[in-house]
């Protein structure tokens, strides 16, 4: 029985081997890469909730063509993030695709954008700056904004409205929040605000004991800048309230954020009016986010009370994959010159108002200034400040002015 | 089993098993047949793995030896592939010629794990474990701390293997022959070795030091040298794994990944070199497939299912599993069949 045992697993091992099954002719493979897995990993299941989202809205069609969503994982490193784009692409024949959701995963995915021109990428939620500024890859399209641009009008709010001169920074130690950083020292410091390099503190992703940052914050600043996402805010802020701390906060965008108001504690009292600003404000009273609201509301009960903005920016890129698609008939048939054309130009309405794209293909969208305050129910909510329109990536200057700048990193800007 | 006792009795080779010969064949000719993906992401990323684990395999399996830092030792070899030859990121990056840096980061990763052999082997069993991994960690959280040389969180990106021969060694094909030609050198080496005397002596040791020892043999010495060559293995699949990703960082190093290494070798199967292998290949495919089996957020859950059936019903991995199945088999035929030896 041996022998025929062996041609058996022969047939079959030929039969995967043969590559990627030609996509039918009445369909069209999406992809979607997020963080399934790791310490991202409840991010990257919003992230699919807003590729779903958009998908049913489309009822799964788009240029008369039905749509084969194809997921993918990665844990936040790009090493991963690599290996599953590459699955999607060269192993399931993905034509377009979603993601990924990580600063340095987005980076790496640019990159590997470059070797495949017939394929079309559009980023999920992955906010490093040079994933579209600098070098960008001819093939790799984001609709939504990055992390500079999340920051607009902060920097200039603390300082005219707040008062404040001096700032501590406290951030976590990768790309993601250096592009935070920057967008919002840039304008505050331009203005006169100062932000010492001995009180900028970076701690790693996951890290729990701020003792030691707590005891080294400087007495002689008006405020702290927290750019810490998820675990590392909730435990940052309650070991810097039960050190005695009362310097007030400023945030980044994800450092107060719906995963971090919803926690217990005393917690609470001590992050009302901080102010922060993002791509997206949970209680915009506008018809159109309440309307994106109610639909995630609907469509997934087990998901958080509100979308985030990981799920709002997949979300927006689906979206835009689709709308082009529908724009195109389907027809990718020439490796998707027409459809990538199609979406250089693309200008669409969003839950958060318009977004069209830049000459990089990086989007121009409406930025929210907010502020925590307690909600008529006692919870937390970001209360919008003001709508910041049509922020673009280069903040407003010309790119190559902007350029000037610098890459982002720890030390830039300077503003000593 | 008669037909292929009765090919082997004629054959020219008589030493050569036909399932040795069909694989031999089969990986000499896979790329003709498969896809750019399944040569580059499955054939080639396993065999790097599985070269990884081979060295793993070559310290656990003849030297009693249970090292957690081999992955460690790679990712120096990796790093110093940035660091001395060229990268994109525009940090470091010396520029030295290609076959200068990767000589260089092979012999440094060989003289650090010989370093980690001075530290680790006057410990046994679960103490020699916990020293390495302590290495292990270690160099993850140096390497992500440290800005001046390793470029920290963001690691490098762009170390791309040189153009030879009119030949890019990073197209799918030339890859795979690369890291093939590289597996097949160490796998060799390691059953040559093991027959050698000092592969011997090793194993004697592994079996009972302390006579070893009364004998006149230098004992630590054997084994800080196992640890020196298994650093050879170990740096020469890290520039391979440095070329293969193009980057890296420190996630590449992360205790997630040291632990992912072991696994490979414990469920591949530590008796024998072909082991680390076989363990590679069903991680990667595992890896790369389980998300299309099963629901995407369960899929992490089939990979250790897999892992752990392999591990509870073949203490000795994938290969033990294999000679299990054979002797059934065999002594259903053959009844009167002693069913001795595995290899």
């Amino acid at each position: 029985m041996i022998p025929d045992s062996r041609t058996l697993i022969a047939a079959a091992i030929a039969a995967v081997l043969a590559g990627p099954a030609m996509a039918q002719d009445d369909s069209i493979k999406m992809g979607a890469l997020a963080t399934l897995e790791g310490a991202f990993t409840v991010l990257g299941e919003d992230s699919m909730r807003g590729v779903k989202l958009a998908l049913e809205e489309f009822k799964y069609t788009a240029g008369g063509k039905k749509i084969e969503l194809i997921t993918g994982s990665s844990d936040a490193s790009p090493d991963s993030a690599i290996r599953a784009t590459r699955k999607l692409v060269e192993q399931d024949g993905v034509q377009v695709l979603v993601g990924p959701l990580s600063g340095s995963e987005g980076l790496a995915v640019k990159d590997y954008a470059k070797t495949k021109p017939n394929v079309t990428f559009l980023n999920g939620s992955s906010a490093a700056q040079d994933t579209t500024l600098r070098e960008p890859a001819e093939n790799f399209f984001r609709f939504g904004t990055e992390g500079a641009q999340w920051m607009a009008g902060l920097g200039e709010y603390v300082y005219n409205e707040k008062g404040y001169r001096s700032i501590a920074v406290l951030a976590e130690d990768y790309s993601f929040p250096y592009t935070q950083v920057f967008g919002f020292l840039e304008p505050f410091c331009r203005l006169g605000g100062k932000a010492p390099a001995d009180a900028r503190f970076w701690v790693p992703i996951g890290n729990k004991d701020y003792s030691s940052v707590i005891a080294a914050l400087p007495d002689d600043v008006d405020a702290i800048y927290v750019a810490l996402g998820g675990a590392d805010a909730v435990n940052f802020l309650t070991q810097y309230e039960q050190a005695g701390g009362d310097l007030p906060l400023v945030g980044g965008s994800i450092t107060v954020d719906q995963t971090v108001l919803g926690s217990k504690g005393r917690t609470r009292d001590f992050v009302i009016g901080t102010p922060s600003a993002g791509p997206i404000s949970d209680t915009w009273d506008d018809a159109r986010w309440q309307k994106f609201v109610e639909a995630y509301k609907a469509q997934f009960p087990d998901g958080f009370p509100s979308p985030s903005l990981f799920a709002h920016a997949y979300y927006i890129n689906t979206k835009a994959a689709l709308l082009a698609l529908n724009e195109v008939g389907g027809d990718l048939s020439d490796g998707g010159k027409k459809y990538r054309a199609v979406l250089s130009g693309l200008s669409f309405e969003t839950p958060t108002g318009m977004v069209k794209l830049d000459e990089r293909r990086n989007a121009v969208a409406d930025i929210f200034l907010t502020e925590v305050s307690e909600g008529p129910d006692g919870n937390l909510l970001n209360k919008t400040i003001k709508v910041i329109p049509s922020v673009s990536q280069t903040l407003g200057v010309s790119y190559d002015e902007f350029l000037k700048y610098g890459p982002v990193s720890r030390e830039n800007p300077k503003c000593g | 089993m008669a037909n292929i006792s009765l090919i082997a009795g004629k054959g020219v080779l008589p030493n050569i098993h036909p399932a040795a010969a069909i694989t031999v064949l089969f990986l000499l000719f896979y790329p003709a047949f498969a896809s750019d993906f399944f040569v580059f992401q499955i054939g080639a990323y396993s065999l790097v793995l599985g070269t990884i684990a081979l060295s793993l395999v070559m310290l656990a399996g003849y030297g009693g030896m249970v090292s957690l830092s081999q992955l460690t030792v790679a990712g120096l070899a990796g790093y110093l592939m940035a660091i001395l030859g060229h990268n994109s990121v525009g940090v470091m990056g010396l520029g030295w010629p290609w076959w200068l840096t990767a000589l260089t980061a092979i012999f440094a990763a060989s003289v650090f794990s010989a370093l980690i052999g001075a530290i680790s082997v006057r410990t046994e069993g679960i103490y020699t474990i916990m020293i390495t991994l302590a290495i292990a960690v270690a160099f993850f959280y140096f390497v992500r701390q440290n800005y001046v040389i390793f470029n920290g969180f963001t690691g490098y990106a762009g170390v791309v293997p040189p153009t030879l021969f009119g030949i890019y060694w990073r197209d799918p094909t030339p890859f795979y022959y690369l890291s093939l030609a590289v597996a097949a050198f160490f796998f060799f080496m390691v059953v040559y070795g093991a027959r050698s005397t000092f592969g011997l002596s090793l194993q004697a040791i592994r079996d009972n030091p302390r006579r070893m020892r009364a004998i006149g043999y230098d004992v630590t010495l054997h084994r800080i040298f196992a640890y020196f060559l298994s650093g050879l293995i170990a740096g020469t699949a890290g520039v391979l794994m440095v070329w293969f990703n193009g980057r890296i960082s420190p996630g590449s190093v992360g205790v997630d990944v040291v632990i992912d290494i072991l696994v490979i070798a414990v469920v591949g199967g530590m008796r024998h070199p072909i082991g680390p292998f076989v363990g590679a290949l069903a991680f990667v495919l595992l890896e790369n497939f389980a998300i299309d089996l099963i629901d995407r957020e369960r899929f992490n859950t089939v990979i250790g299912t897999a892992f752990l059936l392999v591990v509870l019903f073949s203490p000795d991995g994938l290969l033990g599993l294999w000679a299990r199945i054979r002797e059934r088999l065999r002594l259903r035929k053959h009844p009167q069949s002693d069913g001795s030896g595995v290899h």
